[in-house]
This record gives structure tokens, sequence and C-alpha cells, in this order.
């Protein structure tokens, strides 16, 4: 504590996970981004398991290439909903890495499905985390497949529309009825950070174990993109989005005896 | 049926891919599929609020592979269908826009070129020339504009859906980041009221029975010599039309010139403004700009380069455009000089400086 | 001959309706003109700049290697803007800044510090910051004059003026105020 700081005498310092890449600090997400408490859990995780020398990080375009450099892991950026192949491509040909891949929603259920639904399928021995803000944020809030029926973005201006696009696309629903036994998947929020850390720790120590294929799904917020405020940014992921994406694990390996 | 969007002429000044939103409701277009990627997402946003007072329709699809071979199918149920894309955006398109390339489907794109390889930048560059004009697994059996201001991306909006559907070639508009986000001014102006004459879509599938017979249509064929014959006789129809839809401008090109510089899209801006600043202190050159990229004026270029001491490829591309300018020239023995920029703007001033540079040796 | 005008500031500031407002201003009197935002992946933070040419000759190039006159209105802003300077640039920078000033270019023609941020915050409302800085700029560039930037003004902010008409007395009373504020310093 006789450390010299550049803050308030009256402040700690903060203690930022050992995995934490100290050099990208600050991170460059928007203020109020979901971003932020999700790649906090992961860093915890890594750190907690004790994998910091054989995890390499993944992430996707959108708001999510801005984790490039967030993590002290080897980490590679993507092209767009090709994060889950390529850290796929890396665990076969190296079993002893952890590999994590990170998205968005539309990284992972639009342009990467196919990817998603393959890996799964497989039963990959890898861990997907897919941050869902249902819009398309880096690029100026677009509809993405997790949008909530009558939500206004950008290409669906009056709200959208059912009939036409369909229903917001529910990830973890459909990774648990393709995928293999072994496999981790859940769905956590930001809103809940106590229970996100147990999901995602779940979810990176599953693949630490061989089991199966790990996937969890976050719900987050974009005020940026949404154009609202703390109070009701915080109201739309609790009530909306949790009425509509069911929190919990939705599959979980079976104990061993 | 819906009000016209664009009734007399109006002067605006607007964003360009404002600019492209509006053109491709006044050029009649039906339907837009897109996916979102910088630079040209503000298409998509203007036309979802275009859409539902003009009767138009869009999908954002999953992906770019989708948004293109959607744009296929909506082309052949016989409506003027157009997407828009840019960088990664286009090199996955690749796929979609050679079978249109092979089946003779008229599809628009606009691509709104940024920074390659890869993702690179959201902003700008001319580094899709290449994949534009000859993407994909085929002979480059397309046609490509390139503008350089918001009044043209108007005026070759319109002229896209009318070239495209009139020789059935798939159509390409080639902009780029700067030229999508700037704002200056432009007339729009309804183009039926101008006497020009919007093609009409014929409809491929979907009413055979009504027609009497049915259309099978494929890409496949079975030996080396039939898929020889079909793409001798693409290639033939391509050249016989060629010349009717060739555009290229030159820039005080008339007399012998010590230096032609070759530019092409916003940079032919900049070239512009250097030859007249140039010829007013005594400089003998002279800008040649194709308009079109494919087909390229090579006739026309040709009978130019020769009155031109020395050559300057002026562009935002690592010799994209000069590849196409060298295959236009090959057998001339010329001199050439170039400007490459990838991925970064080039103004008047950088010309200057480098035509001045080379006429010093 | 063209002038070439470089905003920059933080986001929030209104870097890009003052050059939108000054661009469409130009426009409307018949001159050629053109308005571009940088623009990069994050959707937020960064330094947010705009390049703004106004002219009576059609104009090349979107964006310039060297303005005419920088307009900096943050501390980032400072050396962010220092590749657009060279001997013949007018650099003006809000009096309010106080990090980032080792920057303040060392090549400019001339360097104005003007308090506009303090004239919004204590005499006029913080929200019309913007439109000081409008006022500056045209005061130094004489691009177009403060009646052609009233009746921008009014194009834009014309219905919200309507509703409440002490918002078009507090607008034009910044513009006159950014025009002093340049007067002054010089």
């Amino acid at each position: 504590m006789s450390e010299e700081v550049s803050v308030a005498t009256n402040s700690l310092p903060p203690r930022l996970p050992k995995s934490y890449n100290i050099e990208s600090k600050p991170h460059k997400f928007c203020p109020g981004c979901g971003h932020g408490s999700v790649l906090r859990a992961i860093a915890e995780s890594i750190d907690e398991l004790g994998i910091q020398d054989r995890t390499v990080y993944g992430c996707d375009i959108g708001c999510s290439l801005l984790s490039w450099d967030f993590f002290a892991v080897d980490s590679v950026q993507a092209h767009h909903g090709r994060t889950t192949p390529v850290i796929t491509g890396i665990k076969r040909a190296n079993p002893n890495v952890i590999g994590i891949a990170y998205m968005g929603d539309g990284g992972g259920y639009a342009i990467g499905s196919q990817h998603l639904v393959n890996a799964a399928n497989r039963n990959e021995r890898i861990t997907v985390f897919l941050v869902n803000n249902t819009n398309y944020g880096m690029t100026g809030g677009q509809m993405a497949p997790t949008t909530l029926p009558g939500q206004k973005t950008e290409t669906s201006p009056y709200g959208r529309d059912i009939e036409q696009t369909g229903q917001p696309f529910l990830g973890p629903e459909m990774v648990a009825a393709v995928t293999g036994e072994g496999a981790y998947v859940a769905r956590g929020t930001t809103s809940n950070f106590i229970q996100l850390k147990k999901f995602v720790k779940r979810a990176i120590e599953n693949q630490v174990n061989g089991k199966g294929f790990s996937f969890v799904e976050v719900l987050a917020g974009c005020p940026t993109n949404w154009r609202t405020d703390a109070k009701d940014t915080w109201g739309r992921i609790e009530n909306d989005m949790a009425n509509y994406f069911k929190v919990g694990e939705l599959k979980v390996p079976a104990k061993e005896e | 049926m819906a009000e016209k969007p664009i009734q007399g002429e109006k002067r605006v000044f607007m964003t360009g891919n404002e600019v492209i939103a509006w053109a491709t409701v006044a050029a009649q277009a039906d339907v837009m599929y897109g996916y979102p990627i910088t630079p040209q997402n503000e298409i998509m946003h203007y036309w979802t609020r275009l859409a539902p007072k003009y009767g138009k329709t869009f999908l954002q699809t999953e992906d770019e592979l989708s948004a293109g071979f959607t744009t296929i199918g909506g082309v052949l149920a016989g409506r003027k269908c157009f997407t828009a894309t840019a960088g990664p955006g286009n090199t996955l398109m690749q796929e979609p826009f050679s079978m249109a390339e092979m089946m003779r489907i008229p599809i628009v794109a606009i691509i709104q070129q940024r920074g390659g390889p890869s993702t690179a930048t959201v902003i700008y560059s001319q580094q899709e020339v290449t994949l534009t004009t000859f993407g994909g697994n085929g002979e480059g059996h397309r046609i490509v504009y390139s503008p350089s201001n918001h009044q043209e991306l108007f005026d070759y909006t319109i002229k896209s859906f009318n070239t495209a559907w009139k020789y059935r070639f798939p159509t390409f508009l080639l902009g780029d980041g700067y030229q999508a986000k700037m704002r200056e001014p432009l007339v729009m102006y309804d183009p039926e009221e101008r006497g020009i004459e919007l093609i009409k879509p014929e409809v491929s599938l979907g009413n055979g029975m009504e027609k009497g017979h049915y259309n099978h249509l494929r890409n496949t064929f079975n030996t080396e010599e039939e898929l020889y014959e079909i793409i001798m006789s693409m290639q033939e129809e391509y050249e016989r039309i060629a010349p009717e839809i060739i555009e290229y401008q030159e820039y005080n090109c008339d007399d012998d010139l010590d230096v032609l510089i070759i530019a092409h899209g916003v940079v032919s801006r900049a070239a512009q403004e250097a030859v007249s600043k140039l010829r007013d202190e005594g400089y003998k050159v002279g800008h040649f700009r194709p308009i079109t990229l494919r087909p390229f004026p090579e006739q026309e270029l040709r009978a130019t380069a020769q009155r031109a001491k020395k050559l300057l490829f002026v562009e935002s591309a690592y010799g994209q455009m000069a590849k196409l300018v060298k295959e236009a020239l090959f057998g001339l023995q010329l001199e050439a000089e170039t400007l490459y920029r990838p991925g970064v703007g080039i103004t008047s001033d950088e010309v200057i400086e480098k035509v001045k540079a080379i006429s010093q040796q | 001959m063209t002038i070439k005008i470089a905003l920059a500031g933080e986001g929030g500031q209104g870097v890009q309706s003052v050059a939108e407002i000054l661009a469409e201003a130009a426009n409307q009197e018949g001159r050629e003109a053109i308005y571009i935002p940088n623009f990069g992946v994050e959707q937020r933070g960064g330094v947010s700049i705009a390049y703004v040419q106004i002219s009576d000759e059609k104009i090349g190039s979107p964006k310039f290697k060297i303005a005419d006159i920088v307009i900096a209105l943050s501390g980032r802003s400072i050396p962010r803007t220092a590749q657009y300077v060279d001997a013949n640039t007018v650099f003006v920078y809000d009096a309010a800044i106080e990090d980032h000033l080792d920057a303040l270019p060392k090549n400019a023609k001339r360097i104005l510090s003007i308090p506009a941020l303090e004239v919004a915050k204590n005499e006029l409302s913080p929200r019309v910051f913007n439109v000081i800085i409008l006022g500056a700029v045209i005061a130094a560039t004489n691009v177009i004059t403060p009646d052609q930037a009233k009746s921008a003004l009014e194009a834009k902010l014309g219905h919200k003026f309507a509703q409440k008409p002490e918002l078009r007395d507090l607008n034009y009373r910044a513009l006159e105020r950014g025009v002093e504020l340049v007067q002054q310093a010089e």
C-alpha cells in the first residue's frame, strides 16, 4: 500500500486479473457496454484455472474485435463469423491449447451460424462465448438475429417485423439440440455477474476436462445504439431480453462416477 | 402504384450513400438484399426507410453469400434487385457473382471500396478493382462503372440497372468510402421525366406455364468442349456490345503530351484539378479517365497514350488499375511512372508534385 | 481558391454538426462545398474530425493534407491535428484546454486561443458551444457571412425555434459571440 499511484490517495488502485494485458487498458468499449464484464469473467477464469500459458483467444469482427489485445494470452482477430473455425483449427492441430472463441450475435448467429452449428454438432472441444446485445453495434446499430420483436434498429426502422424476419434467434437452445455428450451450454447475463462468472468458468473448465463443446451466450447492453440511459439499458437486459432469452444452464455434462 | 419518389428536379446536398439509395428508388428497383458492412450501411438504412413508402422490399440476410444469392433469386423472379457491399463482403460475394456471370443474370451491385486485404480499414481505397472486374472463377464478363462525384453516383446507379437488364451481364457501381460518406451537391431527377427509358425486367422463373414453356437453368456442364463453346460465345457477345457500353473522359488531351495521367473514380478529381493547375504553369499534361473499367476503353486509351512521352498511373491501390491499363496498352512502346497509395486518399498537390518530379527526368 | 477547414474535438462536442451546417450553408449560397467526417472502427472514443472544403471551383479530393485553418476543441485534438498544420495554417484552440498544450504546433502561421467553452458555460448555455465555434470559424475564414450562417441554422433548427423562440435568440447570440471571440483574439 506504499506504492506510488497516480490516483487520489483515498482510493485503491484497481486489482486486475493477471491475464489482463495492462497495455491495452483502459479498453475502448463504449461506456455501459456489456463486453467489459464478459471479458473480465473470462480473465478471472483463466487465472483461477491456471491456464494462461496455454490459452489461445480468438475474437470476431464487430465490437468484439476491440478485444484483440485485451488479454495477456496469444490472440487472433479472425474474419466475421470465422472465429469458431479458426479456433477449431488451432485446437485440432494442438489439443493442448485451450481455445476460446469470442463473438457477437451477428458473428455467431448470422454469418457464423453454419460454423457454430457444425462445431456444436461435431462436439468440438472448444469454448465459445457469444455476447448478445440484439444489434450490430460497431457498424452502427443494424438489426441482428436476436433483435426483439418491434425493436427499432437502423435496418428495422419501423420495428422488427416478425412476419417478415422471423423470431429472435435462440442460440443456446439450438446448440443444445445438436451437440453431443459432454457439452456445456448456458445463457448468462451481465445483469448477474456472479452467475455469469460461474457459467463462464464452467464453460472453460469443461474444455480443460476435455469433455465436449462449451457454449455460453451472454445478455448484454449497448446503450450507444439502443440510445438508452443507464436505467433503461439495465431494464432492457433484465426484463425485455431475459423474458425472451431464458437465463440458465441448458446442458451440463453428466458427472463422472 | 406508389407515387414517384422524385418529381421534377431537386438540387440536394447529401452523402453518397443516401444519393445511391434515392437513385435505386428512382430507377424503380424493387428489392434490396444486403448485409451490414462499413462503408455501405447507410444505403440499407435509407432503403429501409424509403421502402414501405414506395412499395419496395428489403431483407437483411445472414451474410454476403446469402445477399448475393438472394439478389440472384430476385432477379430470376423478374424483379429489379440489387445489393451493396465492401471489402471482405465483396470477397464473399464473388461466389454468387460467378454464378451471375455464367448464367447471364442481370444483378446490380454497389461496391464501396475500403482498405484491403482482409478487414484492413473501414475507410477508403481503390483496392477492389481486381476483385470487382475479374473476381470469381470466370473471365470477367461483367460491367463495371467507376463514378467520381455524387451526380455520377446518381446517374450511373440508374444506368447500371438499364445496362444490366439490356445486356444481361452483372453490373457494378464501383464507389469508395470517401464518396459514400462525404456530402456534396447534385441534382436528383426522375429519369423518365428526362427521357431516360427504364428497361423493364423479365421473369425467368415463375411464369413457365403461362408462357407455355419452362426454363431449366443450370451452370454446370459435362464436357470441356461444351464449356469452351459457352465461354467463347459469351466473349464474342461481350466484345460486340462493348462499344455501346464503354465510357471514358479526357481532360486536356488534345495535342501531344509530356505526361498523361491515368486515374479513375474519386482520384480522377484530384487528377483533373492537378491538370488544370499544371496547365496554368505551362506543363503539357493531360488526364485520361476510364469510366467503365469493364469493358475497358482500350482503343481510346491506346490512341491518346501514344501521343504522350510518359504515362503516370495514379491510384489508391498498388497497381490494380494499372494492370487493366497495361493490358490495354500491350505492345506499345511506352514509358510509365506510378503514384500508388494503397488505402490512402490522393490530393491534387501530390499529383502535381509527382508530375513535376517526373518532368525533370 | 479553396478553403480547407479541419475541426476536431471529442465526440459530443458537436464537431460534425458545425461542419455540416457550414458546408450546407456554403452550398446554399451556390458555392462548391464538401464535408466528410473521419471514421474508424470504434463507435465511441477517439478524436472526432471533420474536413470541410469550400470553393468557387470544383473541389478535387474530399480530404486534404494541409488545412488553412484547424480548430481543436479538446486536448487530444491538438496532437491529433498536428499533421494538418504548416506555415500557412491558422490554428485555433479552446482556451479551456489544459492538457497536451505542449503539442501546440510550432510551425503554424498563427495560434489563437478562444474561450468558447467558458462563454458557453457562463454566458449562454453549454448546448450552444458548437454554434459559438461555428461563429468563430466563419469569422476566421469568411467562407460565409453571419447572416448566411443564421439562415443555415434556421433551416436546420427552425422547427425547434418555432416551439421555443428563445432558442433562436440563444443560437444567434452564440453565433455572434463566436465571431467576436475571434475578432478579439486578433
